[in-house]
């Protein structure tokens, strides 16, 4: 398997101590288990300072010898078997990939060692966290799911992509966009606009938005990826490039915003390495239908879901600024929703030509 | 049921000159009334007695000849032994060979009987005449209530194919045999006898009876074969040996030697009356005074108490009962109501009993898991009641193991989720005769959709059966059970009926949901024991591949192995599996069927019936008991269970 020469990498040598733990375990005749952090918001919070959401210290237990969490317990050791040999045979895959490659039917039974690719998914996050290991480090990797063009120059596996010789189609963002992997060869654009959906940041391609206004165009298609995310800081921190977020007026909008900007609950361990708390959010802020005269006959009703998950972002510690609440109250009480695409409305053009000229020049945006 | 009377004619005086003369005369319209027979009326509506289509039709025939059969067997404290015979008949002429089943359009029914036969004088009205019976005018549980149901069907044999009605009857062995043929006098509401003799029989005593009637033969829900199915359900003291049209003979065996109870006839309680039923009574008593009728004609009055209701009543004790009418009847009627009185008496009730539903439905239903309650007798509008319910849950060990063998393929994603959602069958009885349409006007179905099943740990969705492989048993007891209708099909709804049907049916639920709770209870101790031992091999693997194949795997899986023995607490969980006395895991009047053997008082076949005095010559001894399914507790189940996993 591993030739006698190749040194074990820090990844490897981590997901080689799963086994040790349950070594040594027997050895003292103990209960093995597996200490990990816990993933949810009663363990995250909101670091003002670093404008950051991090992690807390609360940790669970996982242990062998126990009926609920033995089938757990044996599948992480599972996955952390099928992670390490993608360390060894120096590969990527998918989340998918793990799944299939530790399933089977375990010996002397009809059960499987897993059921659904639901069950695998968290452990790789668990192994994420406990081992203090990135998903990129475990070679793990999500689907291409970003856009990016703009005046920038990009190497990956040693090709020279020029981001702003790519049509409108743009560069499909990698889900691996460590250093290692892809280089930011050169960077002379003024600022990064990250937009929500792919068809307003199609609009602003077509329309050669990035170049008359040098900037970098970058869309992750909803939620972004972390492929997505780790680009945007990597172009906000090694160039520069202050970050604007262009979204849906809703609480999902909102939320993506802040994911941007402070990181998500499920992954802030990663938060260190993801978000970007200079972030700005110019849109579509519940202010612009009036502002921008938008008919109110474009908006959309908030649905029971809308509004429960916007009374839930009220309490985030993280969406505690004046300014804020006041957004999000506006939109509470005017009771509508707007999409990027109901600007269309006015004009095919007007994001390009109206709506976004108007926002840089008057700074009209939250922070 | 009162045939229709003669009705008033409209005759009034001449309305004066004013009035437009009306075009028919008072006089004409009179001259056109006429007295209606009640078999015209029924030969007209047919609907009203089960017989509103083919299908129905022949269903109804047998059941009306088998209840009859039944009825007649227990009375005379003989053991039933019943053969239902079912044959497809070529449509019209001789000479054609019948059709098969399927396509028959018309069947000849024969059922026969070891009873006691009817007396030669008796025959024809009997079965040729409508409301004519010994059920009808006393209070005492039977299957036929009315008188109707025999006559009935061969009067719809008739009119859907001409042919008589044939009826053979012997009361012993040393008296001849009488054939008959007769047919009903649908105008006078006669019998007509087309034939009779002396015949040679084979059977010392009995009878039987043969129809041929217009019918259509499916099995399937509401079928012939359904009925007799769930007839032995209730009747586990029948032998019923069931020839189908398709040629095959199906024997159902007796599993339960002891015949019900002989029911007791009662008078009517006075809280069960009409005023009209009074009045009538007032007039046709054999009592001199009030007092006298009131404590003589009504069940559970004391003399005592009949003067305490004269007084409620205003009415002196010792007036004349022709005398009491109009407002002092009423007055009488009030008082009744007014005067509390005792419950009546339920000796007059022959409930199955919980061992004998147990047999029926361990015999003819595959379970894992049977219970039977039969609740202390009830009133409702003073009749007394008794209220049975039952069931049978699962699927039976064999089906289990089947189910077991094809786990062995290894499960693609989404094939483990795959449970199949049957809903559970509820089959409801009334005196022990199965009913078989109408299930959603019945009050025992609407207990069954009222009873919170989720408590019991069955899943059931709104206002739905509970799903599952489960089969719920309700058995109405009654001197007189609330019909919806003439045909028998659904019991009406009465409070009182419906607390007693959902109090029973708690019970069943109550020692299912401990039956389920433990079975989990062991299925996951067994799971906990189970669980370390397969994934040892799991973690010890993984780990070893982890380590690049330099793990001492053995030691690894030594230390491991001895852990897991030491937290389940090795053979002491055992005994904690184990029973605690009483019935079967301690549920009183239940039977928890397993692959390794049965638990609870099962009645094994009884084939050669133990001679009751009155029946000279029992069914031959065919003793082939049921092998595969006997009696027997194992001691050390919990560990042959273990085992027999293990091999698995």
């Amino acid at each position: 398997m591993a030739q006698k020469a190749r040194t074990a990498t820090a990844v490897e040598k981590k997901l080689i101590g799963v086994a040790d733990v349950v070594i040594h375990a027997a050895e003292r005749r103990q209960d093995p288990t597996l200490t990990i952090p816990v993933r949810s918001l009663s363990n995250v919070t909101f670091n003002d300072r670093k404008g950051l959401i991090e992690m807390g210290k609360r940790k669970q237990a996982r242990s062998f010898f126990n009926v609920g969490m033995a089938k757990k317990f044996m599948q992480t050791v599972l996955v952390a078997d099928a992670l390490c040999e993608l360390q060894r045979a120096n590969l990527t895959t998918s989340l998918r990939e793990i799944y299939y490659r530790s399933k089977h039917t375990i010996k002397n039974s009809h059960e499987n060692t897993l059921d659904t690719q639901d069950e695998s998914d968290p452990l790789i996050e668990d192994l994420e966290v406990s081992l203090e290991a990135l998903r990129e480090e475990l070679h793990v990797r999500a689907e291409n799911a970003g856009s990016i063009v703009g005046p920038l120059v990009l190497v990956d596996d040693g090709d020279r992509v020029d981001c702003a010789r790519l049509g409108k189609g743009g560069y499909s963002v990698p889900s691996i966009v460590e250093p290692e992997y892809l280089q930011i060869r050169q960077c002379t654009a003024d600022f990064l606009l990250l937009v929500e959906k792919g068809t307003q940041w199609n609009r602003l391609s077509e329309d050669k938005f990035w170049r008359r206004y040098n900037c970098v165009l970058l869309t992750g298609n909803g939620q972004p990826p972390r492929g997505v995310r780790r680009l945007a800081r990597r172009l906000h921190e090694e160039k520069r490039l202050p970050v604007y977020v262009l979204v849906d007026n809703d609480p999902w909008g909102y939320y993506i915003y802040s994911v941007i900007k402070q990181g998500s609950i499920n992954l802030a361990f990663e938060s260190q390495r993801m978000a970007i708390p200079k972030a700005k959010f110019v849109g579509l802020s519940s202010a612009d239908p009036e502002a921008y005269e938008l008919p109110r006959n474009v908006g959309i009703k908030l649905n029971d879901k809308d509004v429960a998950r916007a009374k839930e972002l009220l309490g985030y510690t993280w969406f505690q600024k004046k300014s804020w609440q006041a957004e999000i109250k506006r939109m509470l009480s005017s009771g509508l929703k707007y999409e990027l695409d109901a600007l269309a409305n006015k004009d095919f053009q007007f994001l390009t030509k109206k709506y976004l000229p108007r926002k840089l020049k008057e700074q009209d945006w939250l922070d | 049921m009162a045939a229709p009377g003669r009705k008033e004619s409209p005759s009034k005086p001449d309305s004066p000159a004013a009035l437009p003369k009306p075009t028919v005369s008072a006089v004409e319209m009179g001259a056109r009334q006429r007295e209606i027979s009640v078999s015209e009326f029924f030969t007209k509506n047919r609907h009203l007695l089960g017989f509103d289509n083919p299908r129905k039709a022949l269903l109804t025939c047998v059941k009306e000849a088998v209840d009859n059969a039944l009825d007649a067997c227990e009375e005379a404290g003989i053991l039933p032994d019943v053969v239902v015979k079912l044959e497809a008949v070529a449509n019209g002429s001789n000479g054609t060979t019948p059709p098969p089943a399927s396509q028959a359009s018309r069947f000849r029914i024969t059922i026969t009987d070891n009873g006691p036969g009817i007396v030669r004088q008796q025959i024809p009205p009997i079965f040729a005449k409508l409301l004519y019976g010994s059920k009808f005018h006393r209070l005492r549980m039977s299957r036929g209530q009315q008188g109707i149901g025999i006559s009935a069907a061969g009067m719809y044999g008739q009119l859907t194919t001409g042919k008589p009605v044939q009826i053979i009857s012997r009361t012993s062995a040393r008296a001849p045999a009488h054939y008959f043929e007769v047919q009903i006098d649908t105008k006078k509401n006669e019998p007509m006898i087309l034939e009779k003799k002396q015949i040679d029989w084979e059977s010392p005593r009995g009878t039987q009876v043969t129809l041929e009637v217009e019918g259509r033969y499916q099995k399937g829900r509401a079928s012939v074969d359904e009925y007799v199915e769930q007839t032995i359900i209730a009747n586990p003291h029948v032998k019923l040996t069931y020839l189908t049209p398709e040629g095959e003979t199906k024997e159902f065996r007796r599993t339960y030697d002891q015949l019900p109870a002989a029911p007791r006839e009662i008078k009517p309680h006075p809280y069960g009356i009409e005023l009209g039923m009074l009045l009538k009574m007032l007039q046709d008593t054999k009592s001199h005074w009030l007092s006298g009728f009131l404590a003589g004609d009504f069940s559970r009055v004391s003399p005592r108490l009949a003067e305490d209701i004269c007084k409620a009543a205003g009415l002196s004790p010792r007036a004349r009962p022709r005398d009491v009418h109009g407002q002092a009847a009423e007055n009488l009627y009030k008082g009744i109501q007014a005067t509390k009185i005792m419950a009546p008496p339920t000796n007059c009730l022959s409930p199955i009993g919980e061992q004998a539903i147990l047999a029926g439905l361990y015999q003819q239903i595959k379970g894992d898991f049977y219970t039977a309650v039969s609740r202390p007798p009830a009133v409702y509008r003073g009749n007394p009641f008794v209220i049975e319910a039952g069931l049978a849950y699962g699927k039976g060990p064999e089906q289990a193991q089947e189910r077991q063998a094809r786990k062995e393929i290894p499960l693609a994603e989404g094939e483990a989720a795959e449970n199949d959602s049957e809903l559970a069958r509820v089959i409801r009885y009334a005196n022990r005769v199965p009913l078989l349409y109408q299930q959603s006007a019945c009050v025992c179905y609407k207990a069954v959709l009222d009873t919170t099943w989720r408590n019991y740990g069955v899943a059931q969705s709104r206002g739905a059966v509970p799903s599952g492989p489960m089969v719920i048993f309700v058995h109405m007891a009654s001197v007189w059970v609330p019909f919806t209708s003439e045909s028998k099909e659904a019991i009406a709804e009465y409070d009182e009926i419906r607390k007693e049907i959902t109090l029973a049916l708690r019970e069943c639920g109550r020692r299912l949901g401990a039956f389920l709770r433990r079975r989990e209870r062991a299925h996951s101790e067994f799971r906990r024991r189970n669980i370390f031992e397969l994934y040892i091999e799991e973690v010890v693997e993984s780990c070893n591949r982890l380590k690049s194949g330099k793990l001492a795997v053995a030691k690894l899986r030594d230390q491991l192995q001895k852990m897991a023995m030491k937290r389940t607490g090795g053979e002491k969980t055992d005994e904690l599996l184990g029973q605690n006395g009483g019935g079967p895991e301690g549920l009183p009047h239940s039977i928890i069927v397993t692959p390794e053997g049965v638990e609870g008082a099962v009645p094994a076949a009884i084939d050669a019936a133990p001679v009751v005095a009155a029946s000279p010559n029992g069914g031959p001894a065919a003793t082939a008991a049921r092998p595969a399914r006997r009696a027997g507790k194992t001691k050390g189940r919990a560990k042959s269970k273990r085992a027999a996993r293990k091999r698995g």
